[in-house]
């Protein structure tokens, strides 16, 4: 029996194989996913917003902090560094101002930052769908690694 | 020292349920008169509640909606929101524009449609608001998604999120003839105009 795994808004779970695990309706927040291929585990996180900017309380809505988390659960669970793999998804503009600017968005700086961040931790970026006005139902497969990214007309995929 | 929104006396969120039953019972009637039948509306709710529940409002993050959203700003600043299940955003297009458009609610003259109501609707709230509270209240432009509901409310929640675990919700919801509309209205007003809103409508009892 394959059981799914459901992550919440600044949230994270981690799960090995064959579950899977989804979030639902990813707007400017961005889905993180990490996946172990050799041992088919991994970890998915929901997050709302870049960098955690009160040290005092570490919150799993800031990116950092989530990935970080994350990935420390994963390494515990057996898994290395360099054997990890990250896609991204999400981050979009739901709502189009005409004064807006796209890079200024929130969904964009999102992005941004955890490319950034995973760039530091030296975790491998594989794929990413990321940006547009659309929101992202992502569902990762733990057999596979594989990222189901569904949306409301704008197709399904997987990357 | 800015306030909590989880700190909030009941007697606050008495008065703040008041702002929105005069705002929603005017933006009602504003609905009712662009339809030319009449609507009804619930006792509006104010709601703290932890942000990273509001998505699983609407029936569920993955509900498919139609939100006008506009920005607040002037005296207070916040975010406002006309949300309407897709159902009922086709019965509202089919009650003002007569009929469907081959598109649904995707067609051009269908959203256009929608966003004026949440534009007009919105204005008449917020106009009951300035006039009730002595506060200057200016609407942005209005901005439509359809999508995803817990897409859609998460992003108006982002930037509370920065200052605050906590949401307040002005609640409402409107019922056209029959129950054929459904609509969903909510104001979320910034952490710092919070106080100044419960300032000018003599309801702030701490600091």
């Amino acid at each position: 029996m394959t059981d799914t795994i459901k992550v919440g808004m600044a949230d994270y779970k981690v799960g090995e194989n064959p579950s899977k695990i989804i979030t639902l309706g990813l707007g400017s927040c961005v889905g993180i996913t990490i996946y172990d291929k050799g041992k088919k585990i991994g970890g998915m996180a929901h997050i709302m917003l870049p960098k955690n900017t009160n040290p005092e309380k570490r919150s799993l809505k800031f990116a950092d902090v989530a990935i970080e988390e994350m990935i420390e659960e994963l390494l515990k669970k057996g898994s290395r560094l360099s054997g990890l793999e990250a896609k991204i998804a999400g981050g979009s503009q739901m709502f189009a101002f005409s004064s807006s600017d796209e890079k200024k968005s929130i969904g964009y700086r999102n992005a941004v930052a955890v490319k950034q961040i995973l760039k530091e931790l030296k975790i491998n970026l594989i794929a990413e769908d990321t940006g547009g006005k659309f929101g992202r139902t992502i569902e990762l497969d733990l057999s596979t690694g594989e990222l189901k990214i569904k949306t409301i007309g704008h197709g399904e995929k997987y990357i | 020292m800015s306030m909590k929104i989880e700190a909030l006396t009941d007697s606050e969120l008495d008065a703040l349920k008041e702002v929105g039953n005069i705002g929603a019972g005017n933006a009602a009637t504003a609905l009712s008169q662009i339809l030319s039948k009449r609507v009804d509306m619930t006792v509006p709710r104010a709601r703290v509640l932890e942000l990273t529940k509001v998505p699983e409002l609407l029936g569920g993050e993955e509900n498919l909606v139609i939100g006008v959203y506009l920005r607040i700003f002037g005296d207070i600043q916040g975010n406002i929101m006309f949300l309407l299940p897709v159902n009922s955003a086709e019965t509202l297009v089919e009650m003002l524009l007569g009929a469907a458009e081959e598109e649904g609610v995707l067609g051009e003259i269908s959203q256009s449609a929608i966003t004026e109501v949440g534009n007009i609707i919105t204005s008449s709230y917020l106009n009951a608001l300035s006039a009730f509270s002595g506060l200057t209240v200016v609407p942005s432009t209005p901005s439509l998604a359809y999508d995803m509901a817990g897409a859609i409310l998460s992003t108006i929640l982002i930037e509370l999120s920065e200052v605050s675990d906590y949401a307040l919700l002005i609640e409402t919801e409107f019922m056209g003839d029959g129950k054929t509309i459904d609509g969903n209205f909510f104001m979320l007003p910034d952490l710092d105009s919070l106080n100044v809103l419960l300032k000018s409508i003599g309801a702030k009892k701490h600091d």
